[in-house]
């Protein structure tokens, strides 16, 4: 693999039709099928950091495409002013997440080189909307990276908008992996159980980790917050995890 | 882990951004992951003018210490003057 790759940013169509910045990043190789991820920024935003994640897809062999979920609140404004805006009014409502991952779906199946297969992935609040998107949307391998609110509700002041989504998990419409810290305290390790014992139950094909000495953003190689040790071995388990439902 | 908690409110006064003053109008106050400070998580203040637009803000991120104490400067001094000037 050369991880030579092209990135930039493009339009999209999300929910209702309307047009929306995405960072699209794809191989510069030659092979002529390959799988897609859509990648959900976490709620601090469309940021640099999130747009390196999308080019890391890239580098191994995926065309990667993230939406700007912010966009409509601030179109231009800087990654930070604009997660400051949409947190002032609510967050991101769930059916417009949907609609947008719908759309940077579409647009991954329609490149040239696709081979129709989808998977997504979301971190932090994007970790609750992979799931969300994966129980609402025909996709091909979901992975959860520490999203809470799934089971349990939010805390008291959150943005109206996010509500447990659990119920919705009989729709799952794809295998889902799940990566998560020991420490963290949204989602709590017995929430991410409960989440597990529910897929059990339905007979959902799923694969939870959780780490210890690791808490929330363990992934984010620029905070504090960053575990090496849970990073390394957690960016192996979603390159398996793809490499088994997206390839061919 | 994130804390999604957001406190709101309306304000009167101004803020000074990247690009000069400003009438402030509204403010955010959140205990969440920062963008700049070094801390997992940072008392975060936005003052905002949304009718300026998402880059009409002042951004602060305190840790938890800092904010407290902070809070206790502002009521202090608040508490130094005349009520009559400081209703």
């Amino acid at each position: 693999m050369s991880e030579g790759l092209t990135a930039r940013t493009i339009s999209i169509t999300g929910h209702g039709g309307d047009e929306i910045e995405a960072y699209l990043a794809v191989p510069d190789d030659e092979v002529t099928s390959r799988g897609s991820v859509v990648v959900i920024h976490h709620m601090p935003g469309y940021d640099s950091s999130t747009k390196e994640i999308v080019r890391k897809f890239a580098a191994n062999g995926y065309a990667a495409l993230m939406p700007n979920l912010y966009y409509r609140e601030a179109p231009g404004a800087s990654p930070d002013d604009a997660a400051a805006t949409a947190r002032a009014q609510g967050g991101v409502p769930d059916d417009r997440l949907v609609g947008d991952v719908a759309g940077a779906a579409g647009q991954l199946r329609g490149l040239a080189r696709s081979n129709g297969k989808v998977g997504v992935i979301g971190y932090c609040s994007g970790g609750r909307q992979s799931f969300l998107a994966a129980c609402s949307l025909d996709l091909d391998a979901a992975v959860d990276c520490y999203g809470a609110c799934i089971v349990n509700p939010p805390p008291a002041g959150a943005p109206v908008t996010l509500t447990p989504i659990v119920g919705m998990a009989k729709d799952l419409s794809c295998p889902l992996l799940g990566l998560f810290g020991a420490d963290d305290k949204l989602p709590t390790p017995q929430e991410t159980a409960e989440l597990s014992k529910v897929l059990d139950e339905l007979g959902k094909p799923h694969e939870f980790h959780t780490y210890e000495g690791a808490g929330h953003a363990f992934f984010a190689v620029n905070r504090p917050a960053y575990r090496p040790e849970a990073a390394n071995d957690g960016w192996q388990r979603i390159w398996d995890f793809y490499g088994k439902y997206l390839a061919g | 882990m994130c804390t999604y908690q957001t406190e709101r409110i309306s304000i009167t006064g101004s803020g000074k951004g990247a690009t000069g003053w400003f009438a402030l109008s509204d403010a955010t106050v959140y205990f969440d992951h920062p963008v700049h400070a070094m801390a997992e998580h940072t008392l975060n203040i936005d003052f905002l003018n949304p009718a300026g637009g998402p880059a009409a803000r002042v951004a602060v991120e305190l840790t938890a210490a800092s904010a407290r104490e902070l809070a206790a400067a502002i009521e202090a001094a608040l508490a130094s003057v005349p009520a009559e000037l400081a209703s």
